[in-house]
């Protein structure tokens, strides 16, 4: 292919030359300049429609959006004139009059893009104050609280539910001053076809999208000497906490968040890890029979709740081809009020199971019928995002930073190096290959890490050589990255014997319940999500287990309680089903 | 991939959608589906569907969403931008009051305040009992009268807040004549 012509070009009386097609904004980053911005993100289509990214352009006698405007020859850009400093501290301003003045009570308080924009802008005074638009809050959702008061209309929650996500489950609805973002028919999110994954939260730039807050239920728990509290904590958690606390992405707190979760009280912290390990017990030993020809193929994972909506909403035609396991935090939970409550002579119902999960999907997983005790009582009572539990941790007074390295608990607190990676992409696909690749030779494997299923970009389509069979598998985060490995299967133009599917995009790290990035980083960003993963593989690599079928711990769980895996105990207590939801999605 | 026990919803959900609409529109809707961009159709098929029905219904909007294979929040949300689509149905008489300049400066809004207030409902709403709906117009070209009403296809003017209470005896009473007549 020929190489095209570049483009020359004078930004803030510097000259460059760019690719055709490049954006004014995208020209002016080539040269270190930052061209603030609401609406824009590199991972979603253009909306050019807050008008903060403005520019001057030599003859043009309007101001032009630099995010959706491509540069032209000899064109001669302004980005940070006097004109334009002016114009954005007012667009800045005409947004935040129409906004509710309530920042001190606001959880984004301190992490919102407006208020970041306002100050740097330096909008110090209100020169256009009048009336703003009245919405209720709706918080009726088991996950997603939404709050149309504080929406600016920048549209990015509509972008990732559509375009990320192939949810699409939100859209500007009604028009000028009463326009506001919902469900078709402003119903709540839990009657439409939302997956509950959170996405919309984490591209707010505000908070007009928010988790539905379970850090109450903890407190009271936590305040009452007659209830046992436990906290488990999912593999992601330990990638993405420190960041709350400033801390670069990619530190890994396991130790710190240990210790946090025992000065704020909990009587045990177990790890969500156990029941990955226990997750890959069950779902190889239900693969290895699906090859054998008991059970449909492809089988799907089943360990991410968003997906699991996704499924049961989009594809329910796939439900057989589900995995029957639980989730790992589910698992987790079983063993808690099972087999933890009997060792320890514990009334199951004096046991308050809190799950610190990445993800908002599981606030509504644990709600769900299917995961109760025969009593009607849930497995697991309150699920904590990591948000929520940075914020626990700071209104505690608890120096994060400071803080020892504590160690997990037995006899749930024993886990390998495979329950680690299942917090990102391909971790659960990796996992399994390692059990699989020793229980199909019966022979110990020299390959350990599968770095092929690790989908990175969000999607992969591997084979490989196992015992002598070759294995397809498929790997997909984000939504329209797992469709399309779905349509793939349906219509037959490729065969997988396994699909790993997780929601959010590059897996758990990237879940709705993750903290905020910093300045450097934006959601979605690959970089960031990159730094999250080495976090746990740098974990998985110091465990002196990384085979799940190698936990002493859950062995000697199967020897004394479970029996075998796959058996009739393992089936009741860690197994569930699935069922076609309505409103049909439709993508 | 291999054939299971059904746990497809598609058939169910598809025979709703269908009796939610005439079936002229399903078959256009059809049509629309084999050609190039049906999309592109959605505005078309909303028009058809307000016609037959004089409102968009919320059944009938995901009805259209289905069949057309386009997101609830899209149809919902593009029927509830355009001024035409009206997403309640209309009461038995629409009172228009004209808010373009000539009857605002002439005091149209004192006239749909006390509309507004007589009747409980706001611009674009229908009253509980079905009976009335208000529905804010620009204007209606008769400015000489201003501020001008139009009651269905009757134009009145120049309105004034006092007339209001009387306007509105006179078409229930209208409408309980008509009762009586028909019983």
């Amino acid at each position: 292919m020929a190489r095209q012509k570049k483009i020359k070009l004078t930004i803030d009386d510097r000259e460059i030359q760019v690719a055709p097609g490049t954006t004014i904004m995208a020209a002016a980053e080539t040269l270190g300049i930052h061209i603030p911005r609401l609406c824009f993100h590199p991972e979603l289509s253009l909306q050019g429609s807050c008008r903060v990214c403005i520019v001057e352009v030599e003859g043009m006698d309007f101001f032009m959006a630099a995010c959706s405007v491509e540069v032209w020859p000899d064109m001669r850009v302004q980005t940070h004139s006097e004109e334009i400093r002016r114009a954005r501290r007012d667009i800045v301003e005409l947004l935040l009059d129409n906004h509710p003045r309530e920042c001190q009570l606001c959880e984004r308080d301190g992490r919102c893009e407006l208020q970041n924009l306002a100050y740097a802008f330096g909008v110090r005074e209100r020169l256009f104050e009048g009336e703003r638009k009245r919405f209720p809050v709706e918080d009726n959702g088991l996950s997603v609280v939404r709050d149309s008061e504080k929406c600016v209309l920048c549209g990015r929650c509509v972008r990732v539910c559509a375009e990320v996500q192939g949810v699409a489950n939100l859209s500007q609805h009604g028009r000028g001053f009463t326009t506001a973002v919902h469900p078709a028919h402003g119903r709540d999110m839990d009657d439409s076809v939302c997956i509950q994954c959170g996405q919309c939260i984490n591209a707010c730039p505000t908070a007009a999208f928010l988790e539905q807050p379970h850090t109450e239920a903890v407190w009271q728990a936590l305040a009452d000497p007659e209830i046992h509290v436990v906290a488990q904590t999912a593999p992601s958690i330990r990638a993405a906490i420190g960041e709350g606390f400033d801390l670069d992405p990619g530190t890994a707190c396991t130790g710190r968040m240990v210790t946090a979760l025992r000065r704020l009280g909990f009587d045990a912290v177990f790890d969500t890890d156990l029941g990955a390990d226990l997750t890959i017990m069950e779902e190889a030993t239900e693969f290895t029979e699906r090859l054998k020809g008991k059970g449909p193929l492809p089988m799907l994972t089943s360990c991410s709740p968003g997906w699991i909506n996704f499924l049961e909403k989009f594809y329910p035609q796939l439900i057989p081809h589900a995995s029957t396991c639980r989730s790992p935090m589910t698992m987790l939970s079983v063993l808690g009020k099972t087999y933890y409550a009997e060792k320890l002579d514990l009334d199951p119902e004096k046991i308050f199971m809190v799950a610190v999960m990445p993800c908002v999907a599981k606030k509504y997983e644990i709600a769900r019928p299917e995961h109760r005790m025969d009593s009607g009582a849930p497995y697991t009572d309150a699920v904590l995002t990591t948000r929520e539990l940075v914020w626990m941790i700071k209104c505690h007074g608890i120096d994060f930073i400071s803080l020892d390295h504590g160690e997990f608990d037995p006899p749930l607190g024993v886990a390998t190096g495979a329950g680690d990676i299942f917090g990102t992409t391909g971790g659960v696909m990796e996992a399994t290959l390692r059990t699989a690749a020793e229980w199909l030779t019966g022979e110990t494997a020299d390959k350990l890490e599968f770095t092929e299923v690790r989908a990175v970009e969000g999607r992969r389509e591997v084979e490989l050589q196992i015992g002598g069979r070759t294995l397809r598998v498929g790997v997909a985060n984000g939504l329209v990255n797992a469709r399309l490995l779905l349509e793939q299967a349906i219509s037959g133009d490729r065969k997988f014997d396994a699909i790993e599917v997780m929601a959010c995009p590059g897996g758990c790290i990237g879940g709705g319940g993750q903290p905020y990035p910093g300045s450097r980083f934006r959601i979605l960003d690959p970089e960031l999500l990159a730094l999250r993963a080495g976090a746990l593989y740098a974990e998985d690599r110091v465990r002196e287990f990384r085979r799940s079928h190698q936990n002493p711990a859950l062995q000697a769980i199967y020897r004394q309680f479970l029996g075998k895996p796959g058996g009739r105990k393992a089936k009741k207590l860690l197994h569930t089903e699935y069922q076609a939801k309505l409103p049909r999605g439709i993508q | 991939m291999s054939k299971q026990q059904s746990t497809d919803n598609w058939p169910e959900v598809r025979q709703q959608a269908v009796e939610q609409l005439p079936g002229a529109i399903v078959e256009f809707i059809e049509q629309c589906q084999a050609e190039e961009h049906p999309e592109s159709q959605l505005i078309a098929v909303l028009h058809q569907v307000q016609n037959h029905f004089g409102h968009l219904g919320e059944a009938q909007l995901d009805a259209v969403a289905q069949l057309m294979r386009i997101p609830h929040a899209k149809v919902a949300g593009v029927a509830s931008f355009y001024h035409f689509f009206r997403l309640n149905p209309p009461g038995q008489t629409t009172i228009h009051i004209c808010l373009g300049t000539a009857c605002f400066v002439k005091g149209a809004e004192r006239v749909a305040e006390k509309f507004r207030e007589e009747l409980g409902i706001d611009f674009g709403e229908t009253t509980k009992d079905g009976k009335f709906s208000l529905e804010a117009s620009r204007c209606l070209g008769t400015c000489g009268l201003a501020p001008v009403i139009m009651v269905d296809d009757q134009v009145q003017g120049p309105a004034t807040p006092d007339q209001v209470p009387g306007i509105i005896e006179k078409l229930l009473a209208k409408d309980k004549r008509a009762k009586n007549s028909g019983s």
